[in-house]
């Protein structure tokens, strides 16, 4: 009998200016690396909400990770500062809903750190595979 | 809602997509999602016959709506909207799903691959049903240009753009124009003497037809967007009427009133009625309203002194011959419209009575740079000699190094010229004393320009004492017979390994370059952020060091950061530039995915407000909503995130667009 | 013609939705001369079984409060979703969850285990639960089954109307019974109240500058009258709840704890009272961002108060 790999779906939010194109450069670099980042382009990681955070777990997904420039290095001046205030409040109320610490993670990537994203997507990818499928442990009566 | 008609192209790319994504089975999958009623393949997209498929396929198969999976939106993005815009589509109703860099390329296998790629075009084709027409706006640009600050930045600045004939508005908060480069002695490494190189510009600066000089005068508010600022500016009454003073300066004379000198660091007295140094441009004096007796004595219902006006009869002495002192002249305000700001505000050396061991302000002899400077000028308030306040000459001189800058306690930095200037001390010292013993106590010594380190090298020939330490004390508590009367330096040397009490008579501290105290408000007004170090924050500190992230508005000089004068001028010349570009241009492009606010569900809650690094939103008093000035909104969508009446709407990176892209890509 | 019918029920609720109908006070007359109160258990004495020989559609309006935690409210609202024309999710607890919603931060399990055994109080040495049967002598003993997560009305049924509030205002009550006497309903699946915008709206309070360096528990700090709490560092929801209470606790110095749900089109109001609040901490560093949200102690029942179920994650993972 066959065992299934548990596959973790993971949304990645990723800054047009800084970690979608180190997402491009890994791409032009070919590195190869796990096929569990699905991601989601926004101009700026301060646009992430937590709403998105929740949604995306709401919708499937087992992990969620958002990437921004580094600080200083926002193309919209302070966008991801905004986004560093917000993440440590977001975790703390994931984590009051037993949301399990390493399924949502914030980095920064700047646009020439290909290796960077596809380390962070495959260290992602196992630590989210070991702590299993999202919506185990919800409870009955709940959409799964 | 009009009906959706949603085309799905998937891209081969050649080999790049085609190896490792199973293109075909994609395409099969698009046919069955929610509204798609095209669904191809095909080698390269973003060829001529790949675009014309597309464009062939709006006008036959009525698409409202285009997907592509390709290559990065990075890439080939505009190539598509071009293509959705010749076939009559607005060309925001496009997405595109990344099925190479962020698929084929990086994934080794075939099945894990075209599944991913099925939930990025899934994930498009579901963001792109809520896509909303969008048009990018032009807007013209006027080709005035406001300089703030007329220090050697702001001078430069305004002379490049108004030779080019365009009219400049150089507003400078001072009486004169001249910043602190007019206060210096001489300049390294060439020891020009500062006031010969640069009153020639300020003249030019004062004279050219082009340059409206707003001298006494503050900039209140600034509104508006790149092209099309409109700025307010308040011009100080002098109580003086500049068409009629010739600037002869017998008011000056005359005047019973006298109080410390500005520009003379304190070290000099002005009268109430003043010049602030001889070459000042505009050359017309100013009253000083604090210290005006007659100006004080209208406040209390008195008229008394008028000397300046009437002279002392009695005494044969006549007052101002033309007639120029008005008592009764109030504060202008102007309103001026511009295209560009350049912000060369300057900076404001540090002030180190803070540092109480160092003896600034309560030990005598103790003097910043900025006094030395003055001490040394031979138009300074002791005519160039180098004398003690007893007016004794020093017969040993101590320079500090670092104080204030390259220190936890006050500014981490390096400001950059303290080294340079320190040196050109050294000189002057020695030449103007060349019996004196001149002690340099420094931590590194940064001589990194063109003449530098040459000129580093002739001052330890000049016999000048390097020590390599910071002082720890100055003090004149003496412990032998040498030090009394003197002051001691306390210093390790760190090169010997030694402490060392050097008595010296003078010490000149190298005092930091800071950010003026004025910044944060200035910030507020032109919509600048600052760095940590409190400066003014450049667009990139490598690749665009001028501008800012407010388009239009451009920072030169110290107020972005300490330099020296060749930098400062290199600076201002790049910033013109800039200007200019714009100008010859005449419109520029505002970008059309910016926020807009929602005023029936927004209740003006102001969370927004502060956040925008654009200072893009307003609150209105009257209806009592917040509102998106989207001429100068980038779309960066912090607002958008955080408003918690969910009434800002981020266009293009709506939240419906969003929640469906995160719902299809999770397939 | 005859009278429209009203049913009124409650689930799991605490009885303030019944006081919030009373509420209307002298209007109670005018009601009473509109409508036919046909079901109403806790001031009328009808059973279930009466109610179950209507025909289905028979009664024309139900005012349904309370949220969904157990078989029988289940099943209740099952059968007046199918006896009523129009279902109206009153108060927070059927719009949102409400209070009794921040019990999806347990499960059964962990629920009754605190309840019945863990409390100081409480002395079971049998470990006696309840259970949904039991033979005992006279025969079987039912008791409906207690479910693990609190549901809205609307994740039960089809909800064609929600009243707000913890209770909702007299007001809103009254705007809603006033449209349904007059026959003058809005659109279907419109959440009634005077206003579309948050409680900012209707609070007098005085809003200037939006950067918090510290946040308080009510208790620890004494307010300015005009101020915005929310500026003063109290964590007042007003600006993630929809208005039209006219801001009653703002302006009895008591933040607003969100009862009206979130501000029209907004699905998680938890979500975005959290983003608006981390949004406007005045500092940029990690660490010291940290120490500022340690002040927050309790971040889901203060986001959450009135709204877990409805959220978008609805419960916790135990």
């Amino acid at each position: 009998m066959t065992t299934t790999t548990f596959e973790p779906k993971i949304v990645g939010f990723l800054c047009n200016w800084c970690s979608y194109t180190g997402a491009d450069l890994a791409g032009i670099s070919r590195k190869k690396f796990a096929p569990n980042v699905r991601v989601v382009r926004v101009m700026c990681s301060g646009r992430v909400e937590p709403s998105f955070v929740m949604k995306a777990f709401e919708s499937g997904a087992d992990g969620v990770v958002i990437l921004g420039c580094h600080p200083g290095d926002c193309h919209y001046a302070e966008g991801n500062y905004k986004t560093l205030r917000r993440y440590p409040l977001l975790k703390k109320t994931l984590a009051q809903l037993g949301v399990e610490d390493e399924r949502v993670r914030l980095e920064w990537v700047s646009a020439s750190e290909g290796d960077r994203f596809a380390a962070i997507v495959n260290e992602m990818t196992e630590q989210v595979r070991r702590l299993g499928p999202f919506h185990q442990n919800r409870g009955k009566n709940v959409k799964a | 809602m009009e009906e959706r008609r949603i085309g799905v192209y998937v891209c081969h790319c050649g080999s790049n997509i085609a190896d490792t994504v199973d293109c075909a089975q994609v395409a099969e999958y698009a046919k069955d999602l929610p509204n798609v009623v095209v669904s191809r393949d095909y080698k390269y997209m973003c060829s001529e016959p790949g675009q014309n498929l597309i464009k062939d396929d709006i006008k036959q198969n009525k698409l409202n709506r285009v997907v592509v999976a390709s290559c990065s939106p990075r890439m080939h993005e505009p190539t598509f909207r071009r293509a959705l815009q010749d076939a009559g589509l607005n060309q925001y109703f496009f997405e595109m799903a990344n099925i190479r860099e962020h698929c084929s390329w990086v994934h080794t296998d075939r099945a894990a691959a075209t599944q991913k790629a099925k939930a990025l075009v899934s994930a498009a084709v579901r963001r792109v049903y809520h896509h909303e027409p969008l048009e990018a706006r032009e807007v013209p640009v006027n080709p005035n240009v406001l300089v703030m600050g007329g220090g050697v930045a702001g001078i430069q600045a305004a002379i490049e753009v108004a030779d080019s004939g365009n009219l400049v508005y150089l507003v400078e908060k001072e009486p004169s124009i001249g910043g602190h480069m007019a206060m210096f002695d001489k300049t390294f490494p060439t020891l020009d003497c500062a006031a010969c190189i640069l009153t020639p510009k300020m003249t030019i600066a004062g004279q050219h037809p082009n340059i409206k000089l707003l001298s006494y005068s503050e900039v209140e508010d600034v509104s508006g967007y790149i092209g099309n600022f409109k700025v307010r500016i308040k011009k100080k009454a002098r109580f003086i009427d500049e068409d009629k003073c010739t600037g002869c300066g017998r008011c000056q004379e005359i005047c019973p009133t006298k109080v410390a000198s500005e520009f003379e660091q304190g070290l000099g007295q002005r009268k109430a009625v003043y010049k602030p140094f001889p070459q000042a441009v505009p050359n017309k004096v100013v009253i000083d309203a604090v210290n005006c007796r007659h100006l004080k004595g209208r406040a209390q219902g008195k008229d008394i002194c008028r000397i300046c006006q009437k002279g002392i009869p009695n005494k044969s002495i006549a007052g101002c011959e033309t007639g120029a002192i008005n008592f009764d002249q109030k504060d202008e305000i102007l309103e001026v419209d511009v295209g560009n700001i350049i912000v060369a505000t300057g900076f404001q050396q540090f002030d180190p009575s803070v540092i109480y061991q160092y003896g600034y302000g309560h030990l005598p002899n103790v003097v910043t740079g900025l006094q030395f400077e003055r001490i040394s000028n031979a138009s300074g308030p002791t005519n160039g000699e180098i004398l003690l306040a007893s007016g004794k000459k020093p017969e040993a001189v101590a320079i500090l190094h670092c104080v204030g800058s390259r220190d936890a306690n006050y500014h981490k930095y390096c400001s950059r010229v303290c080294c340079m200037y320190s040196l050109k001390y050294s000189h002057l010292l020695r030449e103007k004393l060349p019996d004196a013993d001149v002690y340099q106590l420094y931590i590194d010594m940064r001589c990194a320009g063109s003449g530098y380190e040459e000129f580093y090298e002739r001052l330890q020939e000049e016999g000048v004492n390097f020590i390599r330490g910071r002082a720890g004390e100055i003090t004149d508590t003496a412990e032998s017979p040498e030090e009394k009367d003197k002051l001691i330096v306390l210093v390790e040397d760190t090169l010997v390994r030694r402490k060392r009490r050097l008595p010296v008579d003078m010490v000149i501290l190298s005092c930091a370059l800071k950010p003026r105290a004025d910044t944060e408000k200035m910030a507020r007004t032109f919509g600048l952020s600052r760095k940590a170090d409190g400066f003014f924050l450049e667009k990139h500190p490598k690749l665009d060091p001028v501008a800012t992230v407010t388009d239009g508005v451009f920072i030169v000089g110290c107020c972005q950061g300490p330099k020296d004068i060749p930098d400062t001028v290199a600076q201002a010349s790049a910033a013109a530039a800039r200007a200019l570009a714009l100008i010859s241009k005449g419109k520029v492009e505002i970008e059309a995915a910016t926020a807009t606010i929602d005023e029936e569900h927004c209740a003006g809650c102001k969370v927004c407000i502060e956040l925008c690094p654009f200072k893009a939103i307003s609150y209105d008093e009257t209806k009592k909503v917040s509102r998106v000035n989207e001429a100068v909104c980038k779309g960066c969508g912090v607002c958008v995130a955080a408003c918690p009446s969910g009434a800002i709407k981020g266009k293009h990176f709506t939240d419906e667009q969003i929640m469906s892209e995160i719902e299809g890509v999770l397939v | 013609m005859s009278k429209p019918k009203v049913a009124l029920y409650w689930a799991a609720s605490c009885g303030g939705c019944e006081i919030g109908q009373l509420e209307i006070g002298d209007k109670l007359l005018k009601l009473a001369a509109a409508v036919d109160i046909v079901f109403w258990p806790v001031a009328m004495d009808v059973k279930y079984k009466d109610v179950a020989t209507m025909a289905d559609g028979n009664i024309d309006v139900c005012l349904f409060n309370g949220g969904v935690r157990n078989s029988e409210q289940e099943h209740i609202a099952h059968f007046l979703r199918s006896k009523s024309k129009i279902m109206i999710a009153y108060g927070a607890c059927a719009y949102g969850g409400g209070v009794p919603g921040l019990a999806n931060l347990f499960n059964k399990e962990l629920i009754f285990n605190r309840v019945y055994l863990e409390t100081p109080s409480t002395s079971n040495e049998q470990k006696v639960v309840p259970l949904t049967s039991a033979k005992v002598a006279e025969g079987e003993l039912t008791l409906p089954e207690f479910y693990d997560t609190v549901k809205t009305l609307a994740q039960t049924v089809k909800v064609d109307y929600t009243i707000p509030g913890c209770p909702p205002e007299e007001r809103t009550t009254w705007l809603a019974l006033e449209a349904l006497i007059e026959g003058k309903m809005p659109p279907e699946g419109a959440v009634i109240s005077h206003s579309a915008k948050s409680v900012c709206d209707d609070c007098p309070r005085q809003r200037n500058v939006k950067k918090v360096k510290k946040f308080y528990r009510t208790y620890e700090i004494a307010t300015e009258k005009d101020l915005c709490l929310l500026e003063q560092g109290l964590l007042c929801a007003g600006i993630a709840t929809r208005g039209g209470c006219k801001a009653p606790c703002p302006q009895a110095n008591m933040p607003c704890t969100g009862c009206y749900g979130p501000v029209e089109g907004v699905v998680d109001q938890g979500a975005h009272f959290l983003s608006a609040v981390a949004s406007v901490i005045d500092s940029n560093k990690p660490d010291e961002i940290q120490k500022i949200i340690e002040d927050i102690r309790d971040p889901v029942g203060t986001f959450y108060r009135y709204s877990l179920p409805g959220s978008l994650l609805r419960r916790a993972k135990v």
